[in-house]
């Protein structure tokens, strides 16, 4: 009895190396929402404070556009955000923000600190708007074309590798199909 | 041609590394002397290569030399030469090369102990692993690769990495994590030769009390350089990386606890084996963490799934098979002695329990993520509220049994006389309890009982040892030599179970107490926060050497009494795109007034955050007394008493250069 108990360590040591393995395979870049092709939800968001553009499904509708979900409190969005700014800069395009489940104010001081890259910011303060959507975690970020149908859902930061060899060039793809 | 050297050194210590594995292994199992003593001159050879090459990368990062690809996307002519050196292990493959050397210099420590059957097994387990992760080096991540033609110059560090934290942190880490090395090479030893016993004790807890002191430094210096540098005003983030120094962290001071009873009593052997096992395990699963790229991290400066495979690859040998072997050999080991529930075994039984369950809950709230991935396709995160939920009232349990534990004597003991003497710590533990409350109500229920906790655990640990050095009894002289002829774990025990009543009351102040508050800020206002205002006096812009940054200068004030200036920082890094803050930080034992500087915006002026985090001090200064308690608990013991401390150690030195060691 006492010898099989010996054999326990091993077991759940090979029972969680499955599920690395398994994490290993994963393509963290792969594409799992429903809402893939389909039109964006409804919805109608306030501004956060000390911004003007408030972001709802109409602002958006009728162009190529990023979604981007994000919160203070999230640290790989700190990462994504500098990202997010440059590619402002850079390219023509809306950025829309969805800032999730944030407390008052603690948006817009972060926006502050950080840099503000985004045309438009709808404060989803009790994460409504991001249920619509299909969010699990923040950052997330959704591509929509002109016709306003969400063509990507890219899950975890945009790095500047992901956005040049991934986003990139389905926003061009999606911009020469506007036109 | 350096890096070439670099390359061939590296090489060689392969070579070498398989020598050790092989040799001393076959010597330790055979009994054969001169077979047994190849593990010390291939530990000594494989330390002597990696150094050469850990050199060569040095130089190659000193001279900015961006043919070597390592070099080109990690540095930056511009950038400042401490960060120029100490970007060598700031990326992944330089990292690694660290990781082995530090590897190597365990195995050569462990070297020249006294050459055993034990030790020598345990030196070929030590090679087995540095082959492994040398292999890994050569195969996927080598630093030496060249990039032709060099490019002008190189993509610079991530600011962030840019910190004098940083320089110290990571070393300090891998210190820990590799020394754990040593303790699972010794298990495993220990394992192959069926036999746990007050020699072995003996030998392992130096090595596992070095680790554990290098990895709490290395915890504390990360927390600190997150503090400081990230700008949010926290110190711990439950962030997978730092979940993966803190599990070892857990383990190893469970294994810590239990290693004592061994060589004490010769009992718990078969769990402490598995607590050296399972420490290095997570070391390697921290490693794995990083390198992988399976969970999104701060810290993941490498996402590259090949490396993924080749580290699951390692880890499944090295703790698949440790831990095949534990199933098929552990039944070998017997205790030598049994013992009551009540009693000091029983005690670090249930420390090694709550330890284990709270190593436990951090592993599944970090992997939960990808365990839900796996199995739905499903992805989330597991945040803060989850490790505060479940670590608190595990750490309130421990904190709770720390006092009676420490007191009860071997084998029996009695709670009744235990508990009475630990009446004046539950006294100092209420009244700290009503303040706390009082202060703070009618928030923080749970954190004001906590603190009464801490001074519980602390006072209960310096009340049993004033019984002990008869404080209260006699003459402080005699109470001074009695202190003298201790323990010296026991010591150590004390000083740590104070540091970590310490800490709690740090981690309540910054986690629980701190207030904030932010606002816009033109010159000459004021913002005001936990009991101080802060006046923005004016705000200058500056040149760095490889940044732009605006400074900001406040007058801090108290009770409208002018205190001291204050400047906060914010960094613009042009050749990464990328921001940083420099908070201004003013520290004192109460508390730390924590100001950071946002961006300007067009009219009203400047955002402005302000905390202030009170006993934030106590963290740190804790976690150097714990450190020092590790440091305390593996000196010699007083053997002969009279003779002085400084003759005794011009002995050892003796012993030292003639090689007739321990």
């Amino acid at each position: 009895m006492n010898r099989i108990f010996l054999f326990l360590p091993l077991i759940l040591f090979v029972m969680v190396a499955v599920y690395f393995g398994a994490g290993l395979r994963n393509d963290p870049s792969r594409i799992p929402s429903v809402l893939i092709d389909r039109p964006l939800p409804e919805f109608s968001l306030p501004a956060i404070d000390g911004h003007d553009n408030a972001l709802s499904t109409d602002v958006v509708t009728g162009k190529v556009a990023m979604i981007n979900i994000f919160a203070s409190w999230c640290i790989p969005c700190a990462i994504e955000h500098p990202v997010l700014v440059k590619i402002r800069e850079e390219e023509v395009i809306i950025l829309a923000g969805i800032n999730w489940k944030e407390k008052p104010g603690d948006g817009a001081a972060w926006l502050q600190r950080m840099g503000d890259p985004y045309d438009y910011i709808g404060d989803d303060a009790d994460g409504r708007v991001a249920i619509d959507f299909g969010v699990t975690g923040a950052p997330e970020t959704f591509i929509v074309d002109h016709k306003g149908a969400i063509r990507y859902k890219q899950i975890g930061p945009i790095t500047e590798q992901i956005w040049l060899e991934d986003l990139k060039p389905i926003v061009k793809q999606l911009q020469s199909e506007a036109r | 041609m350096v890096a070439e050297l670099g390359n061939f050194a590296l090489i060689l210590a392969l070579l070498a590394a398989l020598y050790q594995a092989v040799f001393p292994l076959m010597g330790g199992i055979k009994g054969d002397a001169s077979l047994m003593a190849t593990a010390r001159s291939g530990a000594v050879a494989q330390v002597l290569l990696i150094v050469f090459s850990f050199i060569c990368l040095t130089q190659l990062h000193a001279v900015s030399d961006f043919s070597v690809l390592n070099v080109a996307e990690n540095s930056h002519t511009a950038k400042p030469f401490v960060y120029k050196l100490t970007g060598v292990w700031g990326n992944h493959e330089g990292s690694m090369l660290l990781w082995v050397l530090i590897l190597a210099a365990f195995g050569g420590a462990v070297a020249f102990t006294r050459i055993t059957p034990l030790s020598a097994i345990t030196l070929s387990v030590q090679g087995m692993v540095a082959a492994a992760f040398l292999a890994f080096i050569l195969f996927t991540s080598n630093p030496f690769a060249r990039l032709l033609p060099a490019p002008a110059d190189g993509r610079d560090l991530n600011p962030l990495l840019q910190d004098p934290g940083l320089i110290i942190h990571p070393p300090f880490l891998y210190l820990g994590y590799v020394g754990f090395s040593v303790t699972f090479a010794y298990a495993v030893a220990g394992l192959i030769r069926g036999n746990i016993d007050v020699d072995w004790a003996r030998a392992v807890r130096p090595f596992a009390l070095a680790a554990w002191v290098f990895l709490t430094i290395g915890i504390a210096l990360g927390s600190w350089w997150a503090y400081y540098e990230l700008g949010w005003g926290g110190f711990w983030a439950w962030d997978p990386v730092e979940n993966a120094s803190f599990m070892p962290w857990l383990a190893g001071t469970a294994f810590l606890h239990s290693v004592r009873v061994v060589e004490k009593r010769g009992a718990l052997k078969v769990w402490t084996v598995l607590l050296a096992i399972l420490a290095f395990s997570l070391s390697l699963v921290g490693t794995f963490l990083v390198r992988s790229g399976i969970l999104t991290s701060v810290h993941a400066f490498a996402v590259d799934p090949e490396r993924g495979v080749f580290i699951l690859a390692i880890l499944g040998a090295a703790i698949g098979g440790s831990l095949t072997l534990f199933a098929l050999r552990a039944s070998k080991l017997q205790s030598e002695a049994g013992f009551q529930p009540v009693s000091r075994e029983g005690a670090l039984v249930v420390n090694n329990v709550l330890l284990v369950t709270a190593t436990a809950t951090v592993f599944i709230g970090t992997f939960y993520p990808l365990f839900v991935d796996v199995v739905s396709g499903e992805r989330l995160s597991v945040g803060a509220p989850y490790f505060n939920a479940v670590f608190g009232p595990l750490s309130i349990l421990l904190l709770f049994a720390m006092a009676p534990g420490a007191m009860l004597a071997w084998k029996k003991g009695r709670l009744d006389t235990a508990m009475r003497q630990a009446l004046p710590a539950a006294g100092a533990a209420a009244l700290i309890f009503v303040i706390a409350l009082w202060l703070t109500w009618p928030k923080h229920v749970g954190a004001a009982f906590a603190a009464g906790l801490a001074i519980w655990a602390a006072g209960g640990a310096l009340l049993d040892m004033a019984g002990r050095i008869k404080l209260f009894g006699g003459p402080f002289k005699n109470s001074m030599s009695r202190l003298h002829g201790l323990p010296r774990p026991y010591i150590g025990m004390t000083l740590a179970h104070l540091a970590l009543g310490i800490v709690v009351i740090g981690v309540l102040g910054a986690g629980v107490w701190r207030t904030e508050t932010v606002r816009l800020m033109a010159i000459d206002d004021v913002i005001a926060v936990g009991g101080f205002e802060a006046q923005l006096v004016r705000v200058e812009e500056r040149d760095g050497p490889n940044y732009v940054a605006e400074t900001a200068i406040f007058d801090i004030i108290k009770n409208g009494k002018r205190l001291r200036e204050l400047s906060a920082e914010r960094r613009f890094y042009p050749v990464r795109g990328m921001q940083t803050t420099e908070a201004g930080i003013w520290t004192t034992m109460r508390g730390d007034f924590y100001l950071t500087l946002g961006e300007r915006t067009s009219t009203a002026g400047w955002a402005v955050r302000a905390f202030y985090n009170p006993f934030v001090l106590w963290l740190w200064i804790g976690a150097g007394l714990l450190a020092l308690g590790g440091v305390i608990a593996a000196l010699p013991e007083p053997t002969r008493r009279g003779v002085p401390e400084q003759e005794r150690a011009k002995e050892r030195a003796k012993e030292a250069l003639t090689g007739e060691a321990v």
